[in-house]
C-alpha cells in the first residue's frame, strides 16, 4: 500500500540536512512500529521516497514523502504513532493512501509558495521596501539573474517561474515553479528584487517558509489531494 | 526548543551545523531549577567521533538518573567552528541547553588516545576556563579525566584537576555528595580535593609531589601529605546486574561513525597479549548475563528505531554464550529487519556460518589479528593464534566462498629480526597458496585478495611490554620497505597487498604513552602554535610537536628508544590498575624467552586482579 506523508519542518530542526531528516525518518517509523514495507536483498531498505529536497536553514509546513507499508491502520492512528515519536521540529500532517499506480511525489511536484520573513538576527530590515516594489518589480518585461553553475554562468529569466508574488502580512507571499521541469528557488528572487530596490542582499537577513508543495499544470492541488484519508 | 549558541550566520557558514543543535532523539532534558550539580560531558573530538563513543552514553544515562544532577554533552568544534568561535569570542557550550562550559561545576573530558591532549586543551581554552589546573579557584568549572589513557594521565596532569581512574559506575555517587558539600559551604578547594583524593579511583595529580634524578628518570612520586593516599586503585564493576545500561541511547541526526545500537557484552580480555593494554587494564574478564542482554537489545533496538546493532568488547569470541546471543540476534533479520554488524571473531565453522548468514560474502573479507609473522615472535606477543589457526581459518573461509582476507601485523615488535619480518610475506602466500589449492579453477571469480597492513608497535603503560624500547622512525622505514621488498619476491604477489601507516604520529603516540608530567609543558606549547585536531592527518604537524620538544629541553628519544631497567619507577607507578608490576615484569622476562602464558580460563597467572573479586578469577 502506498502512503504519502505529509510533515512540517521548524524550529532549530532546520539546521539539519535533507539526507538527516530522511534518516530521521526510517528511524521514525520504526520507534512508531508501522508496518513499513522494505526491498529485498542483503541490505534491505524501506521503500519510502522524499517529494523535494528542502535546502538547509530553510522552515517547512509542506513537506512530503511517500512510502510503501505493508499494513496501515488509519491516518490519525498512524499520526499520532510518529509524532509521538518524533522530535520537537518534525511533525506529520496529514497522511493519505495512494493508488496503487500513482506517481510518486517527486515526479509530481510542479510549484511551491513560500512565505519571506525578516530574520530575528537580521542586521537590517528592509522587507517592507521590497514588498512595496513587488508591483514595479513585476511588471517588467523580463527578470534576468545570473545564473550560475559548476561549468558554466549565464542568464536567465525568472520571470515565466513567478506564477504568484504579493505583500502578505509582514513579509512577502510567493508561489513559483519548482519540480522537475523547471525550478526556482525563493532566494534568488528576494535577492532580484533586492538589486531591483538597489539594496544589498544579505541571505541571512531573511526568513523562508515553504507553505505548500503542489502538483498539476493548470489547476495546482497540493500532494496530498492525490489519495484519501483512511 | 531554546535559543541557540550560534547564531543562524554561523551556523550556515560552517560544515554540518546539526553537530552543534542538540534536540537529538532521548535527549535528556531537565528544570535546572531542581539542579544542584550540572556536569559537562565531553568526547575531545568531532560530534560524529564522539557521539559513537559507548562510555559517554553509560555515564550519561547514569548520571541523569540523579534527580540532583544534569548532564549534557558537549565535543570538540571542528577547525572550521573553532576560528569562528576564537575570532568572535563564542565560549564553547553545551548541546541539550546551549549553555556556555564555564557555566558547569564539572567538565568531565574523557582521554581515549594520545593525539587527542591538544584537542582537550582546545576544549577548556573555548570554554573559558583557565588552561593549568593550578589557576582554577573555587567557583571555576572543575575539569575531571577519565577513559584508557587515564591510567598513564600524567602528561595531562597540570590541566586536570582529577582524574577517575577505572569504570565509572562505582564511586561518582561518592564524589558528587562531595562536590555539594564543597559547593553549598566554605570548604576550600585544597580541602575538596584531598577529601576526594580519598574516594575510591579519584585521583588527584596536584597532590602528589614528583622528583627526578639526574639521568631524568623518576627518583619519586610521593603524596603531599599523609591525608593523601599513596596509591589510587582502579574501580571496576563486579556486577553488571546491579548497574545501569542506556537502553535509551541519543540518536544523532547527522550520520556518525557507530550509526547503531551498540551492545556491550563482556568487559576485559582473557587473552593477555603482551602488547594489549586494554588486555590488561581491564582485567578481570567480566561477562554480562546473555539474556540481559537480549532484552536490552530488543529494548535499544525500540527506543532509537535503528536498523543495526553491534557488539562490543575485546574478544566477543570468548563470550561464552556468543551463539545463543548471536542466533538470537540473526532471528531479528527475518523478523525486524534488523542487520547484526559482527566484531571481529575467531574464524571457525560457528563464525562462518553467522557470517555467511549476514554478509554478503562476496564483498566482505575476513579478518586475521595476526599481529606478527612468525610462530616465534608470535609466542613473544603471547598471541594464541598459531599458523596452523590461521590456514585453516582461510581454507574453511576460501570453502564457504570468501577471497578476501585482511591480515593485521605489527612493526617494530620486541626482538623482531629481519626473518619475522620476511614472515608477514610469506604467510600471506602461504594464504594464497591455500586459496588455489581448496577452490578449483571453475569455482574461482576473480583472484584471492590477501591484504597485509602493518602499523607500528608502541610499547604502552601497564602492559609487560612497558620495559620495552620503541624502534626509531628510521628503523621503522627500513623495515616496512623490508616487507614490501618481501612482498616483491613472492610467487602470488599479484594476489597480495601490503600496506603501512606514517611513522611521525607513532612517534608521538610512544612519547606521549609513556611520558610524564614534564610533557605538560610541551603539549601546552603544541596546542599555542596552534595545534588541534592532531589526531586528522589534515590537521596534523610534526614540527609543532618537534620545535616544542626542542623549546623545552625534551627529548623525545628518552621517552622512546630507552630500554628500562627491572627497578625503574614509572611515570604511572602510583596508579594501581589492579594487575601488579611484579606479574608484568615476570611476563617481560618470559616474553624475551618466548613462552607463552595461558589465558585466564586455562589457567590463572596470577595478574593481581583477584582482589576485585569478581569475574573470571571466580568463575570456576
Amino acid at each position: 500500500m502506498k502512503i504519502r506523508i505529509k510533515y512540517e519542518k521548524s524550529g532549530v530542526l532546520r539546521f539539519i540536512g535533507h539526507l538527516d531528516v530522511m534518516r530521521l525518518f526510517q528511524k521514525a517509523i520504526r520507534r512508531a512500529k508501522l508496518d513499513v514495507a522494505y526491498s529485498k536483498g542483503f541490505s534491505p531498505h524501506q521503500i519510502i521516497s522524499f517529494a523535494a529536497p528542502m535546502p538547509l536553514g530553510m522552515t517547512s509546513e509542506g513537506e512530503y514523502f511517500d512510502g510503501d507499508f505493508n499494513s496501515i491502520t488509519t491516518t490519525e492512528d498512524m499520526m499520532e504513532r510518529l509524532n509521538t515519536t518524533l522530535p520537537e521540529g518534525i511533525k506529520v500532517h496529514d497522511i493519505v493512501l495512494l493508488d496503487e499506480n500513482a506517481k510518486n511525489s517527486m515526479s509530481v511536484v510542479s510549484a511551491s509558495d513560500y512565505y519571506i520573513y525578516t530574520n530575528e538576527e537580521a542586521t537590517d530590515d528592509n522587507i517592507a521596501t521590497l514588498a512595496d516594489n513587488i508591483e514595479e518589480f513585476i511588471k517588467q518585461d523580463s527578470i534576468m539573474i545570473l545564473k550560475k553553475s559548476k561549468s558554466k554562468e549565464e542568464m536567465s529569466d525568472i520571470k515565466p517561474l513567478i506564477i504568484d508574488i504579493k505583500k502578505k502580512d509582514n513579509g512577502i507571499y510567493m508561489l513559483l515553479v519548482s519540480g522537475s521541469k523547471g525550478n526556482l528557488k525563493p532566494d534568488l528572487v528576494i535577492a532580484s528584487l533586492c538589486e531591483f530596490c538597489g539594496l544589498e542582499y544579505d541571505r541571512y537577513n531573511y526568513r523562508i517558509h515553504r507553505i505548500e508543495t503542489y502538483m498539476g499544470e493548470e489547476k495546482l492541488l497540493s500532494l496530498s489531494c492525490a489519495g484519501r484519508r483512511f | 526548543m531554546g535559543k541557540l549558541a550560534l547564531s543562524e550566520r554561523i551556523l550556515m557558514e560552517i560544515d554540518k551545523p546539526a553537530r552543534y543543535i542538540g534536540n537529538e532523539v532521548n535527549i535528556v532534558k531537565k528544570d535546572l531549577n531542581n539542579i544542584d550539580v550540572r556536569i559537562a560531558m565531553c568526547f575531545p573530538d568531532v560530534y560524529e567521533i564522539g557521539m559513537s563513543y559507548l562510555g559517554i552514553q553509560i555515564l550519561y544515562d547514569m548520571f541523569n538518573k540523579r534527580e540532583d544532577t544534569y548532564c549534557e554533552r558537549v565535543y570538540s568544534p571542528w577547525p572550521d567552528l573553532d576560528a569562528i568561535m576564537r575570532r568572535e569570542q563564542i565560549k564553547l557550550f553545551s548541546l541539550e541547553t546551549q549553555t556556555p562550559i564555564d557555566q558547569f561545576d564539572l567538565l568531565a573530558i574523557t582521554i581515549q588516545y594520545e593525539m587527542c591532549y591538544t584537542n582537550i586543551l582546545q576544549v577548556i581554552d573555548l570554554a573559558g576556563i583557565p588552561i593549568y589546573a593550578k589557576d582554577r579557584k573555587k567557583g571555576d568549572t572543575l575539569i575531571i579525566g577519565g577513559g584508557p589513557c587515564s591510567v598513564n594521565p600524567e602528561p595531562m596532569a597540570d590541566f586536570y584537576d582529577m582524574f577517575y581512574i577505572g569504570e565509572g559506575e562505582t564511586s561518582y555517587d561518592e564524589l558528587l555528595d562531595l562536590y555539594k558539600k564543597y559547593k553549598s559551604s566554605d570548604m576550600s578547594r585544597k580541602e575538596f580535593l584531598i577529601s576526594a583524593s580519598n574516594i575510591p579511583g579519584i585521583y588527584v595529580p596536584s597532590l602528589y609531589d614528583i622528583s627526578y634524578n639526574e639521568d631524568n628518570t623518576i627518583k619519586a612520586i610521593k603524596p603531599i601529605n599523609d591525608r593523601v593516599p599513596e596509591k589510587v586503585k582502579r574501580q571496576v564493576v563486579t556486577d553488571f546486574s546491579k548497574v545501569t545500561y542506556p537502553t535509551k541511547p541519543v540518536v544523532p541526526y547527522v550520520k556518525v561513525t557507530q550509526d547503531r545500537v551498540c551492545l556491550e557484552i563482556m568487559r576485559g580480555c582473557i587473552r593477555g597479549c603482551r602488547f594489549c593494554q586494554a588486555g590488561m587494564i581491564y582485567r578481570p574478564t567480566r561477562q554480562k548475563d546473555v539474556e540481559m542482554l537480549k532484552k536490552y537489545a530488543r529494548e535499544m533496538l525500540d527506543n532509537t528505531g535503528y536498523e543495526e546493532i553491534s557488539l562490543s568488547s575485546l574478544s566477543s569470541s570468548d563470550y561464552e554464550k556468543l551463539d545463543d546471543l548471536l542466533n538470537y540476534l540473526i532471528s531479528l533479520k527475518d523478523t525486524d529487519h534488523v542487520n547484526v554488524s559482527l566484531p571481529s571473531l575467531r574464524i571457525d565453522a560457528f563464525s562462518l556460518d553467522v557470517m555467511s548468514k549476514v554478509q554478503d560474502i562476496k564483498k566482505s573479507s575476513l579478518t586475521f589479528a595476526s599481529e606478527a609473522g612468525t610462530q616465534r615472535l608470535r609466542d613473544v606477543i603471547n598471541k594464541g593464534i598459531t599458523q596452523e589457526d590461521l590456514i585453516n581459518g582461510s581454507r574453511q573461509a576460501f570453502i564457504g566462498g570468501w577471497d578476501k582476507v585482511k591480515l593485521y601485523f605489527m612493526l617494530g615488535l620486541p626482538t623482531e629480526t629481519d626473518e619475522d619480518l620476511y614472515g608477514i610475506a610469506s604467510l600471506s602466500e602461504r594464504l594464497s597458496e591455500e586459496y588455489f589449492e581448496v577452490v578449483p579453477k571453475e569455482k574461482r571469480n576473480g583472484r584471492v585478495m590477501i591484504n597485509a597492513s602493518a602499523s607500528y608497535f608502541v610499547p604502552k603503560p601497564f602492559t609487560p611490554f612497558q620495559w620495552a624500547p620503541m624502534i626509531s622512525p628510521t628503523e621503522f622505514t627500513r623495515r616496512a620497505y623490508y616487507v614490501k621488498d618481501s612482498f616483491a619476491q613472492q610467487k602470488n604477489k599479484k594476489s597480495l597487498k601490503f600496506s603501512y601507516h606514517d611513522a611521525d604520529i607513532t612517534i608521538l603516540e610512544g612519547v606521549l604513552a609513556r611520558g610524564d608530567r614534564r610533557l605538560c609543558k610541551v603539549i601546552y606549547d603544541v596546542y599555542k602554535k596552534g595545534a588541534i585536531f592532531d589526531a586528522w592527518t589534515e590537521y596534523f604537524k610534526f614540527n609543532r610537536y618537534s620545535e616544542a620538544f626542542e623549546e623545552n629541553g625534551i627529548d623525545p628519544d628518552f621517552y622512546t628508544l630507552r630500554e628500562r631497567n627491572d627497578e625503574e619507577i614509572f611515570p604511572w607507578d602510583h596508579i594501581d590498575v589492579g594487575v601488579t608490576k611484579q606479574f608484568l615484569l615476570r611476563e617481560w622476562n618470559e616474553a624475551k624467552k618466548g613462552i607463552v602464558t595461558p589465558n585466564c580460563r586455562e589457567k590463572c597467572s596470577g595478574c593481581g586482579c583477584t582482589s576485585y573479586k569478581g569475574g573470571v578469577c571466580y568463575e570456576n
